[in-house]
């Protein structure tokens, strides 16, 4: 998803900054300390980026958690393109990343992880992909940023930043390891014809 | 990607893109409860072979059925091809019905092509309005000229037992002459960047092979300590009867895979075969059934492959 | 017919330009400034080159037996479109033409529809199946009277048959026609054997199934002291072996289609049969070689091997299509692009290849004439300047399997007469 994002990360001058690079490490330890209070030691708690920012940012998720908790968390990554309900509005996309953690997802429970929550159409696609790959106790969403605009009933239970925005405009979340800058800018104009609606 | 006919059609970085899409969907089936994907709920995919090919119908089946896709299949028995309707009418008659896909095994060189043009035909109007059908045509294999997806499964096979294909020398051994995969395989290994080595019979090399992305050697044991992969083609019973090589037994001699031959491949190296096999002829059941052999990664590769295949061409917007 | 055409402002052979007079068919006056007298019909010639009615020793009128594709009077439309005053019809319908009674039949066709003499070829062997020689004296002797023979379509395999054949020829004062083709070497052959068919999977016709048979051929002609004429020369080869043969004196002449002069396999990756012909589109250099060869004269002719073919046996696989191509409407301007553009042919040649030689071949005392007083009028009269688009289903014939379809060709056949009658006019029969 979101490869229009990649091609100018460092962002052009229109971009406004949503939050800067200390703002996106801060709000990354600040939803850490809310799924340990959530998942209360629950040691068997699997974080599920949804690729490729999602899978990113449950990476580091994982990792805070482990340095304010000591509790390692699994970490995977399940790619929704195959479930998703818009496959045939733009031509064929390639595949992502999925990996399931060793034991499965039954009867655990799953934070599932992804940038930007907009319509929920990707989380909904996500559910389906992880509903295959087993029956998961609960399922609890993180999201960087909820910028509205939702066309399904998704909510977030983790949400880094809620920014009100017009349908016109782009959340770039940039992140180092995918963008070698952390950062989350707006940016003026549509959506790039045919990249999913978050 | 509208059809996918030869593997000339295919540029490194689309067949790389079919590969990879392929160890993705692998890897998104691997331990689920439920093989099945939603992605081509509501496509239809109609197998269409016009030889008997258990392997390539059912692999393309079983494709389209994880995807969702309600697969059909026709044979030339038993159906309106018996009673001699053509080719055209039957590839018309399955667009008209809404087939998205056609997957076609026909014992003629270019028939995949020539339904093609059919259905490209059929998707204009008088007018050169769209007349809503966007059928594609999936070449599984036709007459002595191609079998694609035989050749996406050997290099997805290949790319995971050595790493990569770029770099890596693969000999084809035996009856290159008659051979759809011999075909497919030295162009699409040539495109991926192998080295890619004919062994054969003189009278079973197509004439111009000079001009092909591949050396001729005309020695097996010369090859072998060298090799990165050795695909054994099959040889037909009926090529003996051409004149194209004395015997069974003198082939066996020449070019057949035996232990002592297989023992100078390097350690790593690969052993394929696009099955079915004449064991004792090209190749000895222990050479099949050793370590090296990747006979049947090839086949549970296939069925992933061909999903990739069916998913570049039917879950996008129609182009 | 026993009227007078003034045909004005013409350039016999390219020359200065000349009126000519026709009275009974035939030639009366050839001069300029003529007047037309009265009650004579005129046809303006516009400046354009007056050459004698082609001939072609080579179509398939398909008639009796294959009406879906083309009969005697849409071949013949055809042909006079195309600058045709006489055509060979070729044995292979249903019934094949060999016996007296189908060579009659054709011949009486041909008359009745009036556009072109229509000259059937009798069969070299019953039914075309190189094992028992037809009656050749009868179809000689009936009113037909059959000229030339051949198999075409098959080759005479047997050498025992051939010479057998070429032997009992040598009474009739007529010609043996060779399709040469060792069916031996080309069993299921799809395509010219070399780099594109073999890449297409497509089975190889060798070059050298030709290049033998005329090689034997033109040995067994020699012993024989018969004629033999060989069809669709279609390799560098076999060219090199009509020139030995010729240079020691062997009665053999040739034929070129103008799809060999100008066609190549490389048209074949769409595997679109209407490129599927017998004997195949070969190479370029091939194609170079039919050209020079013809210029030199070692290919005495073109012709057209015209073979029409209704579409539900064209628009299929190519290994079930029928081998065969349109010819009569594009040859001359085939002719025009690969010969007379490039400098190879000037138009006393074209005269040579396409009207005089395969008159003489064709033992037809009244075609391939001068333009002279006292000839027959029999007359292609052409613009090689204009330049026309090939549309297959604008064609005379019934079917519509051209290979230049959406060309555009150098060179129009403006008018045909025949023996003094205007047998096409702009494009259109006249009937």
């Amino acid at each position: 998803m979101a490869n229009d994002r990649r091609g100018d990360a460092h962002g052009a001058p229109a971009d406004r900054e949503l939050l800067s690079a200390a703002d996106v490490t801060r709000t990354i330890a600040r939803i850490a300390h809310q799924i340990i209070e959530k998942t209360a030691g629950d040691e068997r708690a699997v974080l599920i980026g949804i690729p490729t920012r999602g899978a990113v940012l449950a990476r580091r998720l994982a990792a805070a958690v482990g340095e304010f908790s000591g509790t390692t968390l699994e970490v995977g990554s399940v790619d929704a393109t195959l479930h998703r309900d818009d496959l045939r509005r733009r031509p064929a996309r390639a595949l992502e990343d999925t990996e399931v953690p060793e034991g499965g997802l039954d009867d655990r429970l799953v934070v599932l992880v992804d940038d930007v929550l907009m319509s929920g159409r990707t989380v909904r696609a996500a559910l389906d992909a992880l509903a295959d790959h087993g029956r998961p106790r609960a399922v609890q969403l993180a999201v960087l940023v909820d910028r509205g605009h939702r066309e399904l009933p998704i909510r977030a239970d983790y949400v880094g930043k809620n920014v009100p925005t017009a349908r016109d405009e782009q959340i770039l979340v940039l992140l180092t390891e995918t963008d070698d800058v952390d950062g989350v800018r707006l940016r003026r104009g549509p959506t790039p014809e045919g990249a999913p609606a978050s | 990607m509208k059809h996918l006919l030869s593997v000339t059609d295919l540029d490194a970085a689309t067949a790389t893109g079919l590969l990879d899409t392929a160890d993705r969907l692998k890897q998104a089936l691997l331990g689920r409860e439920v093989r099945k994907l939603p992605t081509l709920r509501g496509r239809t995919v109609v197998t269409m072979f016009y030889e008997n090919s258990t392997r390539t119908r059912v692999s393309f089946e079983i494709a389209g059925k994880w995807m969702s896709a309600d697969t059909v299949n026709v044979s030339a028995s038993g159906s309106s091809v018996s009673k001699g309707e053509s080719l055209r009418d039957t590839s018309l008659t399955l667009s008209a019905m809404g087939a998205d896909c056609v997957v076609v095994r026909h014992p003629a060189s270019g028939s995949a092509h020539r339904m093609a043009a059919w259905a490209d035909r059929a998707a204009v109007g008088g007018g050169g309005e769209s007349t809503g059908t966007h059928t594609s045509i999936v070449n599984a294999g036709d007459g002595t000229h191609e079998h694609p997806t035989q050749a996406l499964l050997d290099a997805a096979t290949l790319r995971d037992r050595l790493g990569a294909i770029a770099g890596r020398r693969v000999a084809i051994v035996g009856d290159v002459l008659h051979s759809r995969v011999a075909r497919s395989n030295v162009f699409l290994l040539a495109t991926l960047g192998a080295e890619v080595v004919v062994v054969a019979p003189p009278t079973l090399l197509p004439v111009g092979i000079a001009q092909w992305p591949c050396r001729v050697s005309p020695s097996l044991d010369a090859e072998l300590p060298a090799l990165d992969a050795v695909m054994m083609l099959r040889v037909q019973a009926e090529r003996m009867h051409g004149s194209f090589f004395p015997s069974s037994r003198e082939y066996a001699v020449s070019y057949g895979l035996s232990q002592a031959r297989a023992a100078l491949l390097p350690d790593h190296a690969v052993v394929l075969h696009p099955g079915p096999m004449v064991r004792g002829m090209e190749i000895v059941p222990a050479v099949a059934d050793g370590p090296a052999s990747a006979v049947l990664a090839q086949v549970s590769n296939g069925v992933h492959v061909r999903m990739a295949v069916l998913y570049h061409l039917l879950a996008g917007a129609p182009e | 017919m026993n009227t007078e055409l003034l045909i004005t402002d013409v350039r016999p052979y390219g020359g200065d330009a000349v009126d000519v007079l026709v009275r009974d068919g035939v030639v009366a006056e050839l001069g300029a400034g003529l007047d037309a007298p009265e009650g004579a019909s005129t046809l303006d010639g516009g400046g354009h080159v007056l050459l004698p009615g082609f001939v072609d020793l080579h179509v398939h009128l398909r008639e009796p037996g294959g009406e879906e594709s083309e009969d005697i009077a849409t071949g013949s439309a055809a042909a006079a479109l195309g600058g045709f005053t006489a055509v060979f019809a070729m044995p292979n319908t249903d019934p094949v033409a060999d016996t007296a009674v189908v060579v009659e039949h054709v011949r009486r066709r041909g008359e009745e529809v009036g556009l072109v003499d229509v000259h059937p070829v009798g069969a070299v062997t019953v039914g075309l199946e190189g094992a028992k020689m037809a009656e050749l004296g009868t179809m000689a002797g009936s009113r037909a009277q059959v000229r030339m023979f051949s198999d075409d379509g098959r080759c005479v395999n047997d050498p025992l048959i051939m010479r057998r054949a070429l032997e009992y020829a040598s009474a009739l004062d007529v010609v043996i026609a060779q399709h040469a083709e060792d069916h031996r070497l080309t069993g299921g052959a799809q395509a010219h054997e070399g780099v594109v068919a073999s890449r297409l999977g497509l089975a190889g016709w060798p070059a050298t199934a030709e290049e033998t048979i005329v090689a034997r051929d033109c040995a067994l002609v020699r012993e024989a002291g018969a004629a033999l004429h060989v069809c669709h020369i279609s390799s560098a080869r076999t060219v090199e072996v009509l020139r030995a043969a010729k240079a020691a004196g062997v009665r053999v002449s040739a034929e070129v289609t103008p799809h060999h002069l100008l066609l190549t396999d490389g048209r074949l990756t769409s595997y679109d049969p209407v490129n599927k012909v017998n004997p195949p589109l070969r190479t370029a250099a091939d194609t170079r070689a039919m050209r020079a060869a013809l210029a030199e004269g070692v290919i005495d002719v073109v012709a057209t091997d015209h073979a029409p073919h209704a579409a539900q046996y064209k628009d299929t696989e190519w290994q079930a299509a029928r081998p065969g191509m349109l010819g009569l409407q594009t040859a001359f301007s085939v002719v025009v692009h690969t010969m007379v553009e490039p400098g190879l042919l000037d138009w006393r040649g074209v005269a040579r290849v396409l009207s005089e030689r395969p008159a003489e071949i064709g033992r037809l005392p009244d075609q391939g004439r001068p333009i002279a007083v006292g000839e027959p009028a029999t007359f292609a009269l052409v613009d090689p300047e204009a330049q026309w688009t090939v549309r297959g289903a604008a064609l005379a014939s019934r079917a519509s399997n051209t290979p230049y379809e959406g060309m555009r060709l150098p060179g129009v056949v403006v008018a045909t007469v025949l023996r003094g009658t205007i047998t096409a006019r702009d494009g259109k029969v006249q009937t």
